[in-house]
C-alpha cells in the first residue's frame, strides 16, 4: 500500500513565491452572548514553525476547535490551505486531502496496543482492507522510527513507553498520516501541536523540537500552541498572539522579547497597577501544610487561615489542581503532613474523603458529572448525600423532610428550577454547580476546596457562587480555589499561589492579586523558579516567603 | 394511546403527571391483560384460584432470585451466579438431610452460610482483584455447578425433611401457599432498605457513581461487599425455598430460573418506580412472566417456546429500562 522511499526533496515548494500553507482571515465566533473570536486572521508560510500563543480566555482553543471542524466558525470568515479556498466548518474528511493533522494533548494513542498498531492505526483500519500484512507493516513502521531517530521497539506497549517517547511517536505519526498526500502533490502539509511540552522534563522539550526540525526540513509546517513563552521562542520562527478573542500580534520570533511578548498576551506592559480592592489582611492559621508530595506535586508548603481564600494557580502541567484533591484525601499523597489549627501534625497521605468530612473539610471537584453528583439521581439525594445519616429519625429516612431542606436550600442559592424532585442532569451546568455548592455550605464547612468551580458555568451563577464564598469566609470558613483563571482568582482571593512544575514559585498577596499580575506571574513562574536549567533538583523557592 | 396525548397545553404538568403515572403502573396493567387474554383463550382451565396458586408457590424462588438480583445491580455489579447460589443451597440441604441426617434446620443454616460464602468468595475477586464482576459469577457459575454435581453425584435426592416441605407449600394463607410470602417478606425487607434508610440511598449512589459516592465519604468498597453477600443469602434463601417446593433438591432445574429471574429484574426497573431497581417491581415482573409462561404452556406450546420467551422479555426489558430512562448512561458497566 505504501512504499517506503527516500523523501522527494520539497524544499523548492517552500520558497517566497509560494503561497502560505495555511492562512484563515476575518475568522470569528460567537458563543450565544460572547464574542469568542473576532476577526482573527493567521498566516502560516511553508515550511516554518509558527507559534499560537494566549492567556486562558483569549479564544484560542476556540480557534483550534475550529481548525479541527469541531466548531463552525460564524459566516464571513474565509480559510486557504496552499491558496485553495477550504470551505468552513472543515470536515474529517477534508484533512487528509489537505495535509492537515493534529496532535492534541491527550495524544490520542491507544495505550494497551503496540507502537506498532498505533503507528499504521490508520492504514490498518483503514475500509477496503481485508488483510493485514503484518510483516510489511512491521517494516514500514520500523522504517518510520529510523527515519525520525526514534529509538522506539515497535513491539512494545504505548503504556510502557516514556512520556517522551509517546509524545515523539505521536507527532510521528500525524507527520505521517500527511506525508504521502503530500509527497504526491508536492505540496506542504500542516502538523497542529496542541500543548505537548507541558508533562515532559526538559529533554524531552529538546527531542520534541529536533523533531519538529525535521519535519519542517521537508517543506510541511506546524502550528503551535503552547502556553509556554519559552519555548515558542526557542522553536518558532513567527508568532501570533491572541488576547480576548483578537489578534493582538504576530511577531518574528527572533526579534521579540519574553517581557514583548507577555505584554502582547496580557495587553499592556507591566509597571504598577492601583489595585485598592486588595489590602493585606492578617489571619488566624487555620491549616498549615508542609512537604506535599504526591501526583505532579513534588514538594510544596502551604498555610491557609481561617476564613481566608488562596487561589492556586499555574500554567498548565504545573500540579496546582491536583493539591485540593490530595488534601482531601481524594487522590493518594506520597509524602506531607498537614496541622489543623496548630494541633498535631499528620501525615497527608493518611487522609480519606471519610476522615475529611468527619474534619468537617469539603471538596468541589472540578468534573461534575463523575465526581460532583450524580446526574440520574433527584436533586434532593445529591443536595443532602453527605448528611443522609441525619434526616435517619425513627427507623425511617425521612423523604420529606429531605425534599423540604432541598427546596429551602435551592431557594437560598438560587437553584432554577428549585424542583428537589428532578434528577440533577436535568439541570443547567450552573444551577448543577449551585446544587453542590449548597451540599458543603449546608455543613458550614471550616475548609473548602474547589478546583474550577466555575467552569461551564454563567456569569449570574458566578457572581452568586463568589458570593457565598465571601459570605461564608467572612463567618471564618477557610477556602482553597485552584483555577487557571486569572480575573476569578483576583475577584475572590486573598492571597494566590503560583505554581511550577510541581512547586509553588511565587505567592501573590495584597495589591499583587490582581488579574494581570496573576497570569504575569504564570508566564513567568518558570523563570522564576530557574526551574529549567536544573528541572528540579532541588526545590527553589523565590517568591515572598511566609511569615 | 395515554390519556395525556388528549390533554390540552394548559395543564401540561397533569398530563406529565398523568404519563408518569402510566409508566409507573403500566406493566400492573399488561399483566392484567394477560391474565384476561389467557382466561378468555382456556376459559375452563386458565382462570382458576388452584392454578393462580400453583403459580404464586411455583415462581417463589424466582422471585426471591430477582431480589437477589437487584441488591447487587444497584450497587452496579452483575451477579449472575444466582442460579447456582440457588441450586448449591438446596442441594447442600439435600445432601445434608438426606444423605448425612443433619436436622433440617442445621442444614438451612449451613445452606445460608454457603450463600454467604459464595458472596465473599465473589467479593475477593470483583473487589479486591479487580475483576469484572460479569467473569467473575459466569465462572463461579460453571465451579459451583460442577461442586454440586460432585456433591449429589448428578442425581436428584428426594426425601427432604417433611418440615420444610410443610413450611414452604404445606399450608395457605388467603389462598396463597406460604412459599409466596417468603418472597414477599424479603420484598418488604428490601422495600425497607432501599427506600427509607440511608444505606438505600449510599448502595444508589454506589452504583451510579462510584467516585461521587467515594468524596462523599461513602465506604463503596464495603458497601459492595455488602450487596454481594446480600445477594448470595437471597439467592441461597431461594434455593430453601426451591427444596421446599419441590420436596427434593435438583442440580440441574435451578439454573433455569436465572434467565426469568434477570429478566423480571430488568423489567421490574420500569415500573413502580421507574428508573431503579426496586422490589415490588422485580416481584411484579416476575409473576408477570411466570403468568406468560403458565398461559403458554397450558395453550400448549411446545417446550422450545418457554426459551424463547425467557431470552426474548430479557432483551426486551433491558431495552425498555434502557428507554425508560432516557438518555441517561447505564449503570452498569
Amino acid at each position: 500500500m505504501t512504499t517506503v522511499e527516500d523523501l522527494p526533496r520539497n524544499t523548492e515548494a517552500a520558497s517566497q513565491a509560494a503561497p502560505p500553507t495555511l492562512r484563515l482571515e476575518d475568522i470569528s465566533k460567537t458563543f450565544r452572548a460572547t464574542r469568542a473570536l473576532n476577526d482573527v486572521s493567521l498566516t502560516v508560510k511553508p515550511g516554518e514553525v509558527h507559534g499560537l500563543l494566549g492567556a486562558n480566555g483569549s479564544g484560542k482553543s476556540t480557534l483550534v476547535k475550529i481548525l479541527a471542524g469541531f466548531h463552525a466558525p460564524d459566516p464571513g470568515g474565509l480559510m486557504r490551505f496552499n491558496g485553495e479556498e477550504v470551505s468552513l466548518p472543515l470536515m474529517p474528511s477534508d484533512f487528509r486531502r489537505l495535509g492537515m493533522s493534529f496532535v492534541h494533548q491527550n495524544l490520542g494513542l491507544i495505550s494497551s496496543l503496540t507502537v506498532l498498531e498505533n503507528l499504521r492505526l490508520a492504514q490498518i483500519a483503514l475500509p477496503g482492507g481485508h488483510f493485514i500484512n503484518w510483516r510489511r507493516e512491521k517494516a514500514a513502521a520500523e522504517q518510520t522510527l529510523e527515519r525520525y531517530g526514534l529509538d522506539i521497539t515497535h513491539w512494545r506497549r504505548i503504556d510502557e513507553l516514556s512520556a517522551v517517547n509517546r509524545a515523539l511517536l505521536a507527532i510521528v505519526r500525524a507527520f505521517e498520516e500527511i506525508r504521502v498526500e503530500c509527497e504526491s502533490t508536492g505540496k506542504p502539509g500542516l502538523v497542529l501541536l496542541d500543548e505537548p511540552t507541558p508533562f515532559l522534563p526538559k529533554e524531552g522539550v529538546e527531542k520534541l523540537f529536533k523533531l519538529i526540525r525535521q519535519i519542517t526540513e521537508h517543506g510541511s509546517s506546524v502550528l503551535f500552541i503552547s502556553h509556554d513563552i519559552d519555548e515558542v521562542m526557542e522553536i518558532t520562527d513567527t508568532a501570533t498572539i491572541l488576547r480576548d478573542g483578537r489578534v493582538s500580534g504576530e511577531i518574528e520570533t527572533r526579534e521579540a522579547t519574553h517581557a514583548k511578548m507577555i505584554e502582547m498576551i496580557i495587553g499592556r506592559s507591566l509597571s504598577k497597577t492601583e489595585n485598592a480592592e486588595h489590602e493585606e489582611r492578617h489571619f488566624e492559621p487555620f491549616l498549615s501544610v508542609k512537604d506535599l508530595e504526591g501526583d505532579g506535586i513534588r514538594s510544596c508548603d502551604l498555610k491557609v487561615g481561617c476564613g481566608e481564600i488562596v487561589g492556586l494557580t499555574g500554567l498548565i502541567g504545573s500540579g496546582y489542581e491536583t493539591v485540593p484533591y490530595l488534601l482531601y484525601g481524594a487522590i493518594g499523597a506520597k509524602a506531607g503532613r498537614l496541622a489543623i489549627e496548630g494541633g498535631r501534625e499528620t501525615p497527608v497521605a493518611e487522609m480519606t474523603p471519610k476522615k475529611s468530612l468527619r474534619e468537617n473539610f469539603a471538596l468541589l471537584p472540578g468534573d461534575r458529572p463523575t465526581q460532583g453528583g450524580v446526574g440520574s439521581i433527584p436533586v434532593y439525594e445529591n443536595m443532602l448525600l453527605p448528611d443522609i445519616g441525619a434526616y435517619f429519625k425513627g427507623g425511617f429516612l425521612r423523604n420529606g423532610t429531605m425534599r423540604r431542606e432541598a427546596r429551602k436550600l435551592g431557594e437560598e442559592y438560587e437553584v432554577r428550577p428549585n424542583d428537589p424532585d428532578i434528577n440533577l442532569a436535568a439541570l443547567s451546568g450552573g444551577n448543577a454547580q449551585k446544587v453542590l455548592i449548597a451540599r458543603w455550605m449546608k455543613r458550614k464547612p471550616r475548609l473548602l476546596m474547589l478546583d474550577e468551580p466555575t467552569q461551564g458555568v454563567d456569569v449570574g451563577t458566578r457572581a452568586s457562587i463568589f458570593e457565598a464564598l465571601r459570605t461564608a469566609a467572612a463567618d471564618g470558613m477557610s477556602v482553597i480555589c485552584a483555577s487557571s483563571d486569572s480575573e476569578q482568582l483576583a475577584e475572590i482571593c486573598d492571597r494566590v499561589l503560583v505554581f511550577a512544575r510541581g512547586r509553588i514559585v511565587q505567592e501573590l498577596t495584597g495589591a499583587a492579586v490582581e488579574k494581570d499580575l496573576i497570569t504575569q506571574a504564570c508566564y513567568a513562574s518558570l523563570d522564576l523558579a530557574g526551574l529549567r536549567a536544573t528541572d528540579g533538583q532541588k526545590p527553589l523557592r523565590t517568591g515572598n516567603e511566609h511569615d | 394511546m395515554t390519556k395525556a396525548g388528549q390533554a390540552s397545553a394548559a395543564d401540561r404538568t397533569s398530563s406529565v403527571r398523568m404519563t408518569r403515572l402510566f409508566e409507573r403502573y403500566a406493566l400492573l396493567l399488561v399483566w392484567l391483560l394477560l391474565i384476561i387474554g389467557f382466561s378468555i383463550a382456556l376459559p375452563n382451565s386458565f382462570p382458576r384460584w388452584g392454578n393462580f396458586s400453583i403459580l404464586f408457590a411455583s415462581y417463589a424462588p424466582a422471585a426471591l432470585l430477582a431480589l437477589a438480583i437487584i441488591v447487587p445491580l444497584t450497587a452496579g455489579d452483575y451477579d449472575l451466579a444466582v442460579g447456582a447460589t440457588m441450586t448449591l443451597s438446596s442441594c447442600i440441604i439435600g445432601v445434608l438431610n438426606v444423605w448425612y441426617d443433619v436436622p433440617i434446620v442445621a442444614s438451612i443454616l449451613l445452606a445460608l452460610a454457603a450463600g454467604v460464602a459464595v458472596g465473599l468468595f465473589h467479593a475477593l475477586f470483583i473487589i479486591y482483584f479487580r475483576i469484572p464482576s460479569l467473569v467473575v459469577t459466569l465462572g463461579s457459575t460453571s465451579l459451583m455447578t460442577g461442586i454440586v454435581q460432585l456433591i449429589t453425584n448428578s442425581s436428584t435426592i428426594g426425601g427432604i425433611d417433611n418440615a420444610l416441605i410443610m413450611a414452604v407449600v404445606g399450608g395457605r394463607l388467603f389462598g396463597v401457599p406460604y412459599a409466596f410470602y417468603y418472597a414477599l417478606g424479603a420484598a418488604i425487607v428490601m422495600w425497607y432498605v432501599f427506600d427509607f434508610t440511608p444505606l438505600g440511598r449510599r448502595l444508589l449512589f454506589v452504583g451510579r457513581g462510584r467516585e461521587v459516592a467515594r468524596l462523599n465519604g461513602i465506604a463503596v468498597e464495603r458497601v459492595r461487599i455488602g450487596a454481594l453477600v446480600t445477594s448470595g443469602l437471597v439467592a441461597s434463601t431461594a434455593g430453601v425455598v426451591y427444596a421446599g417446593v419441590l420436596g427434593s433438591a435438583d442440580p440441574y432445574s435451578g439454573l433455569n430460573y436465572l434467565l426469568p429471574a434477570f429478566a423480571a429484574a430488568f423489567l421490574g426497573s420500569t415500573t413502580i418506580m421507574p428508573g431503579r431497581f426496586n422490589p415490588w417491581g422485580a416481584i411484579v415482573a416476575v409473576y408477570f412472566l411466570g403468568t406468560g409462561i403458565t398461559g403458554l404452556t397450558m395453550i400448549g406450546i411446545p417446550l422450545w417456546v418457554t426459551n424463547v420467551f425467557n431470552g426474548g422479555a430479557l432483551i426486551l426489558a433491558v431495552t425498555i429500562s434502557q428507554l425508560t430512562r432516557g438518555r441517561e448512561a447505564p449503570d452498569i458497566g
